[in-house]
């Protein structure tokens, strides 16, 4: 058993209640900060602590809090980024829906490091029920006195909201998500300046994921150093894994950076293997938007290291052969799924989720869609894959926001390690009619009519 | 873009009312447009799902803000229906993790079963079935919302049964 | 504070834009811009046309910035470097946004008012290329009539936002705005109103596609046929300061005054625009220099036009001896009066 931070007391009965969370051990960090240190000594500890936002970047948490703008005067803010909507990504609702008052724990103590009296968590609309929760409890913490004015007797004052979203991944990006805060449409700012300069209503705020936030109270209790023991290198702390896909126990597991990606996988205490006797076909380990990889790359690195859950193992090999951590949403796909349909269906995402400002995402995350979707229903043309190719790149570091490149790297991704797989498709549209066309045939046994032939 | 214009009955009531004035107390006083998707979420719900361009003007008007600002915004949010919609809407999330747990074949069989395509109610205004992009609940798919609720592991035989309890009435759509 | 694009140097104040400086250089370094509009407050960074690569950040910091820059809306640094056209990445990044802005654009030029004076023509011209590779049905919008003045073509729109801040930043009720998301966002006012405040008129000025354009000059003219002229009128709302376009003694449409980058100097109001095409209402101050080079000037009588000589002209038009034969006319034989001038004009020349 590896080591909880967020998730060791989920299994207590009733621990979504104020009562239940606080007799074990709940709001410790908050007095803690309140009453023996000053909100600078808050932030060390988290800069101590290596902790990475959890939200994808992976951006240190503690260097993001040091560059709020103290010097303005103006009111500071800090907004949780709970617009959860990467696919394959459902941990933060786990974590907001069965210990909500973890949630809001970090957030008092996070703005009282930050020094700001208004905070707001921005939830996604979907997650409706999630927000009534969430609602309910800081109406619990609210009266308890950890919410309000002078909390604590410490003199520190902080209303914090609940403030939900109506349907859009982009808000997920802290400047859309803000403007989505401010009532506008979801358009990501130009940057600069940042939101830690200019933010909610133009002051300085601070968007951090939920996990990153709900591991806060851990680090003040424990202190940053504990903290920076756990995991591996610069992957410290735990990290909380979404697995959906073709296996035996999808679920959210909170594991502890460094796991072997082969364990994660096989053990019963983890996912427990494939869900059927199909075998493993690729794996994306961090949601939709990173690049997927191909079974040989999995539990191995190009040069024949084990693969680990961690920031810079699964990145090892860059683009070519590696891929990036993420979220933490782990899709599995057995040999009966089609990676060209998978593709197409993760581009028809990003078109529908584009918000449409800038040229090059608003165009080309269409016109690849279009283009996978003729593919995918035996309409490709063999110039299409170079034609798909040559549309990511030209998105590809083009945009205002991070959304381009979010669906360029997986279809750059699937044509580089599943190329034969498209050529399959558009030379053989008879034998892909039928969309579940790989369950009888899976494409290990056609892949031959596609093999080059080396003399 | 020429719009269909669609009548609709406002009923804005004290309990709705008080609802809005509370959300608008989360933001500071000058910064009463913030409020505006969570209002639009609450007359929405006491609007049977959908806002028409009347709906709008009367948030429009009490935010302070210009009716263009909230057709803007409500047009950018899917959540948002500008049109009357069934009154259980089955929006099943079509999105790669729930795909490869079949969600696909579910849409065929509950879009069969109702008589329906995907996107258009039913004649009697009970049921509308529409695809959606992914939920955040990968790990407990197929999956679909209704209302305020995810319904998950999904199977026809559980379909059958929600669709059941819809005509019963027995479905509580909205926490409130 | 030094910044040096394309090699070449100049002094600005801080707080200047990569894309302002280049303009303050002018010529060839200076970058395209589709959305930018230098007064229309928080305009830019969303056509990415103008990207530039910053082979320097600054004096202080002199790392390259890996990723291509919005030039309007990046500040320029003490001793910040930037290559514009000089950077193959650049002219790389310009041909994609040309190519994404015109998958779905209908290419109507021929029926478009717009045509001759549209940025986005010109930038095709400049980085689009001959042939498509979009082989799908193009993107289309059902039309929306926005009043009697201003004629909305969507399929035009290329979302540059500049019409929305006009009217944001002009008047105090804007009735129209960005509708939906993604591909299919558009230009509306939702409810079919007309826009008829009285600045309104300024969304054709700073409109650099066709989707908005003057409906009082709809069909009327192509725009390189009419001359303008500078003109102005004692006008109670605006500075009056306009330029009319005329074709012979009918002022044809009333613009704003614009200047090489297609901006307008001041905003005019409707009336001028609409309701003054009547040479009695205007003093006509002299014609109007293009200070852009476009479509619309070629052949005008403000540009020098060199004359072509091709010295091969008159051997073209005679053809050589040995062609002749080999063509087919050996029935008619040259004269041998023929064959001499021939073969002087084959030594002459």
């Amino acid at each position: 058993m590896s080591q909880k931070i967020l998730l060791d007391k989920i299994n207590i009965p009733g621990i979504k209640t104020y009562e239940v969370y606080r007799q074990n051990g709940g709001y410790a960090s908050v007095e803690k900060a309140l009453k023996t240190l000053t909100p600078d000594e808050v932030v060390e500890e988290v800069k101590t602590s290596g902790l990475r936002g959890r939200g994808g970047a992976g951006f240190p948490a503690g260097m993001k809090w040091s560059f709020i703008d103290k010097k303005s005067g103006k009111p500071r803010h800090l907004v949780c980024n709970a617009d959860e909507s990467e696919p394959g990504t459902f941990k933060d609702r786990y974590l907001m829906e069965f210990i909500p008052h973890l949630l809001i724990e970090g957030m008092i103590t996070s703005s009282y490091a930050l020094g700001a009296n208004l905070s707001y968590i921005y939830i996604r609309g979907e997650y409706m029920w999630v927000y009534k929760i969430l609602e309910r409890a800081i109406n619990e913490a609210k009266a308890a006195g950890f919410l309000g004015k002078n909390i604590l007797g410490s003199g520190y004052d902080l209303e914090l909201y609940v403030h939900c979203g109506a349907g859009a991944y982009i808000c997920g990006e802290e400047t859309a998500l803000i403007e989505s805060l401010e009532g506008k449409r979801g358009n990501p700012r130009i940057k600069p300046p940042f939101p830690a300069i200019s933010g909610l209503w133009a002051n300085p705020t601070v968007v951090n994921n939920v996990e990153t936030i709900a591991a806060v109270p851990w680090i003040v209790n424990n202190s940053g150093a504990e903290y920076a023991k756990i995991g591996i290198g610069r992957s410290t702390g735990t990290k909380l894994i979404s697995a959906s896909g073709h296996i035996k126990n999808p679920g959210v597991y909170e594991i502890e950076l460094g796991l072997s990606v082969y364990e994660f996988m096989n053990s019963d205490e983890y996912l427990g293997g494939m869900s059927s006797d199909r075998p493993l076909k690729a794996f994306v380990p961090g949601g939709s938007s990173v690049p997927v990889l191909p079974a040989n790359l999995i539990y191995k690195t190009a040069n024949g290291e084990d693969r680990l859950m961690s920031y810079e193992s699964l990145s090892d090999g860059g683009f070519a052969t590696g891929s990036m951590l993420g979220s933490g949403g782990f899709i599995v796909y057995n040999d009966t799924s089609c990676i060209v349909r998978n593709t197409w269906n993760f581009s028809r995402f990003y078109h529908h989720e584009s918000c449409g400002q800038c040229s090059p995402c608003r165009e080309g995350t269409g016109w690849m869609e279009k283009v996978l979707h003729r593919i995918e229903n035996g309409h490709g043309r063999e110039e299409d894959i170079d034609l798909l190719l040559s549309i990511q790149s030209k998105i590809e570091g083009n945009t205002i926001c991070p959304l381009g490149d979010a669906a360029a790297w997986p279809v750059a991704a699937a044509i580089r390690h599943f190329r034969e797989e498209f050529e399959y498709h558009i030379r053989f549209p008879e034998k892909i009619k039928h969309r579940n066309h790989f369950v009888a045939e899976p494409f290990e046994k056609v892949k031959h009519l596609v093999s080059k032939v080396i003399v | 873009m020429e719009r269909t214009y669609h009548k609709q009955e406002i009923n804005m009531t004290e309990a709705l009312m008080t609802r809005i004035n509370e959300l608008i107390s989360h933001y500071p006083e000058d910064k009463r447009k913030s409020a505006l998707l969570p209002v639009l979420h609450e007359v929405q719900d006491a609007h049977e799902n959908w806002l028409s361009i009347e709906l709008m003007n009367k948030v429009a008007e009490i935010l302070l803000i210009k009716p263009i600002e909230v057709y803007e915004v409500v047009s950018f949010y899917t959540m948002y229906n500008q049109r009357p919609v069934g009154k259980y809407m089955f929006e099943f999330c079509q999105t790669s993790p729930c795909c490869l747990n079949g969600v696909e074949d579910l849409m065929d069989y509950t879009c069969e079963k109702l008589g329906v395509k995907v996107g258009e109610p039913t004649p009697d205004g009970l049921f509308e079935v529409r695809g959606v992009e992914c939920l955040g609940a990968c790990g407990y798919a197929p999956m679909m919302q209704l209302g305020d609720f995810y319904k998950e592991h999904l199977t026809a035989a559980k379909i059958d049964q929600l669709i059941e309890d819809c005509k019963n009435d027995t479905i509580i759509l909205h926490d409130k | 504070m030094k910044v040096t694009i394309d090699g070449q140097s100049i002094e600005v104040e801080p707080g200047t834009t990569i894309l302002q400086a280049a303009r303050m250089i002018g010529g060839e370094v200076v970058p395209p811009a589709m959305c930018y509009y230098s007064k229309l407050k928080g305009s830019g960074g969303k056509c990415r046309c103008c990207l530039v690569e910053v082979s320097k950040g600054s004096e202080a910091d002199p790392r390259p910035m890996p990723k291509l820059m919005a030039s309007c809306v990046t500040g320029c640094m003490d001793g910040m470097e930037v290559n514009s056209k000089s950077s193959p990445r650049v002219t790389e990044a310009r041909k994609s946004v040309t190519e994404f802005l015109l998958i779905n654009h209908p290419l109507d030029c021929p029926v478009c008012d717009q045509a001759g004076e549209c940025d986005l023509q010109n930038l095709s011209f400049e980085h689009g290329k001959s042939e498509t590779r979009f082989i799908e049905e193009k993107r289309t919008f059902e039309p929306e009539n926005i009043g009697p003045n201003i004629q909305l073509h969507m399929n035009r729109c290329i979302l540059c936002y500049r019409c929305v801040m006009v009217a944001d930043q002009l008047t105090d009720d804007r009735v129209h705005g960005v509708m939906d998301r993604g591909d299919h966002s558009n230009i509306s006012t939702c409810i079919s109103k007309a826009v008829d405040n009285e600045f309104s008129g300024n969304m054709i000025d700073v409109c650099p596609v066709g989707a908005l354009t003057d409906k009082t000059f709809r069909f009327k003219s192509r725009v390189w046929f009419s001359k303008p002229y500078n003109a102005h009128r004692d006008c109670p709302t605006c500075s009056g300061k306009t330029t009319v376009w005329m074709f012979g003694d009918e002022i044809q449409r009333v613009t704003g005054r614009k200047d090489e980058y297609h901006e307008v100097d001041e905003f005019i109001c409707n009336g001028c625009r609409f309701d003054h095409k009547d040479i009695a209402d205007w003093t006509i101050e002299g014609p109007r220099a293009f200070e852009k080079d476009s479509v619309i000037n070629q052949n005008k009588y403000n540009r020098k036009l060199q004359k072509v000589e091709i010295a091969t002209e008159e051997n073209i038009l005679l053809g050589r001896e040995e062609d002749r034969k080999k063509i087919s006319m050996v029935e008619i034989p040259l004269t041998e009066e023929d064959i001499i001038n021939q073969k002087n004009l084959g030594n002459n020349g």
